[in-house]
């Protein structure tokens, strides 16, 4: 089946709509983050999610109301370890992560297990997206990015180095705190929608592809977005066509598009 | 008025207590060396004095202003000992310059060219105008530390303050440093502040010398410190004559 015939399908449409607002949206950040050493804190936050998931099934609100504010204040305090502790970022969301993790499983237990699955709120599955989910992903992406573009300097020059930017007026910690809270909501909204299998590797794997060729920041951010896109729909047609699941093809593709970027820098066909 | 005024400063590190109540005035155009042994707290002495690092007490005044309520951080240059960058940073050498005018407009996605303009000449004056295209994890150290001493000029900053800045250069690019910014502090009147090791050689540039050793062992000008009875008997005269014979 070619890509046009794959588009006659609604559920097609709307995969292919979310995946790519949402793989151009975390790969965005993901360069940040990359060069943050801060890489996995999606897969921290998507710990701190499935917690607060629990919490909000327990006090019987809509999960989504409580996960949402516990995983911004959690990546704030993912944050203030690092200020505080001097500790590396791994190490902090190390702390939070297994944090949110026994809480789930504590509340899970105390409640004697839940009617909702409490891991359909970590794996979505991105050929199962609502309409809805589609116009969410639309509008993170566009409200995120231009939040991006707002600050970008100040986000470029505090992830070369915290000190210069401060010496040059920049409010680094105010900047450290957007850059997170734009994180947080990113990973609990799109979790949700495309599975935390496919928010952490569009995190991770198109920014360390574009890395290996990018001369300038913007040609990184260019890059990944477009490995990131070309992911999405390679994944889509050739899952269809093979019968195998969407999110790990997506995510294999990424890592192929690494290896590959990665053997021509070390081959030095990457220029300067 | 005077370019920077440390006040009583304090400042520990998790309850170690690296320096007490330090207290000097830098004026508008002095050029100073800043020098003492590995450990004695310079650097710390100069993040401390920028804000970087938390002070346990005193006070920093630039141009007579507190730092809690100074915003005019485009008159002020900074390069430190050594980043924190990943070697992968996907940045040219013009992009990092450009991150220093950071300080004094509010740049657009796109450089302007007046922008432009002051970036190329900060490059010019560094000689690395030639590599102004080049990704900055393709260069040398020494590169790599002229880049960030054009960043730090592209403001045309009214104080500069660097932390062993020649660490990575040729005695000969070193040579040449030291004149450039020599010609800085004179044609420009630059305030200049130089935490180096190389006493011997910035005696022929700076006018006064500090010598810390978590406190002030010494600040004045040269030749006060070569004619020092106290300083001959601290560092003995041999020692005194190395820094002193060059000047």
């Amino acid at each position: 089946m070619n890509f046009f015939e794959l588009l006659s399908f609604g559920f097609v449409q709307r995969a292919i709509v979310a995946g790519c607002f949402i793989a151009i949206l975390c790969s965005v950040l993901g360069n940040f983050l990359v060069l943050r050493k801060l890489s996995l804190i999606g897969d921290g936050l998507a710990h701190i999610t499935f917690g607060s998931v629990a919490v909000g099934l327990i006090l019987k609100v809509y999960p989504m109301y409580v996960a949402i504010p516990l995983t911004l204040i959690c990546g704030y305090g993912i944050l203030l370890i690092i200020d505080k502790t001097k500790l590396y970022g791994d190490a902090a969301i190390g702390i939070v992560s297994s944090a949110g993790v026994s809480l789930g499983i504590l509340i899970s237990s105390i409640a004697g297990g839940f009617n909702v699955d409490l891991f359909s709120y970590l794996f979505g599955n991105i050929l199962a997206v609502s309409y809805e989910e589609v116009l969410l992903s639309i509008l993170l992406s566009i409200t995120v990015i231009i939040i991006i573009i707002c600050f970008y300097h100040q986000l470029v020059s505090t992830t070369f180095d915290e000190d210069l930017a401060k010496v040059s007026g920049i409010k680094t910690k105010r900047i450290n705190v957007i850059l997170i809270l734009l994180i947080s909501l990113t990973v609990v909204l799109s979790m949700r929608i495309v599975g935390i299998m496919l928010v952490s590797s569009f995190l991770i794997l198109p920014s360390v592809s574009s890395l290996q060729f990018a001369r300038s920041f913007k040609e990184a951010l260019f890059l990944s977005c477009l490995f990131s896109l070309f992911s999405v729909i390679a994944g889509i047609i050739i899952s269809f066509n093979l019968n195998l699941p969407t999110g790990a093809v997506i995510v294999l593709i990424n890592l192929c598009i690494f290896l590959f970027s990665f053997l021509l820098r070390k081959l030095n066909f990457v220029g300067s | 008025m005077s370019a920077i005024k440390v006040l009583d400063l304090s400042v520990k590190f998790e309850g170690f207590e690296i320096f007490r109540d330090i207290n000097f005035t830098v004026e508008e155009g002095d050029y100073i060396a800043l020098s003492g042994p590995n450990g004695s707290g310079k650097s710390t002495l100069v993040k401390a004095m920028l804000g970087l690092i938390e002070r346990e007490s005193g006070n920093i005044y630039f141009f007579d202003k507190p730092i809690k309520d100074f915003d005019e951080w485009y008159k002020i240059g900074y390069v430190p000992q050594k980043l924190s960058i990943s070697p992968l940073f996907p940045a040219s050498v013009e992009e990092v310059v450009s991150m220093g005018l950071l300080s004094k407009s509010k740049l657009s996605l796109r450089l302007k060219s007046y922008d432009k303009k002051k970036v190329l000449d900060a490059l010019e004056m560094m000689g690395i105008l030639d590599i102004r295209n080049k990704n900055i994890s393709k260069l040398s150290g020494g590169q790599f530390q002229r880049v960030i001493v054009s960043r730090a000029l592209v403001t045309e900053p009214e104080i500069l303050i660097l932390d062993e800045p020649t660490t990575a250069l040729d005695p000969e690019t070193r040579e040449k440093f030291f004149e450039i910014l020599s010609s800085i502090n004179k044609e420009r009147h630059v305030t200049i502040i130089l935490i180096t090791h190389d006493t011997g050689t910035v005696g022929k540039y700076a006018n006064k010398l500090m010598y810390f050793d978590r406190k002030i062992i010494f600040y004045g000008t040269f030749d006060d410190f070569c004619k020092s009875e106290s300083m001959s008997h601290y560092f003995g005269y041999g020692s005194q004559h190395i820094i002193c014979h060059r000047h």
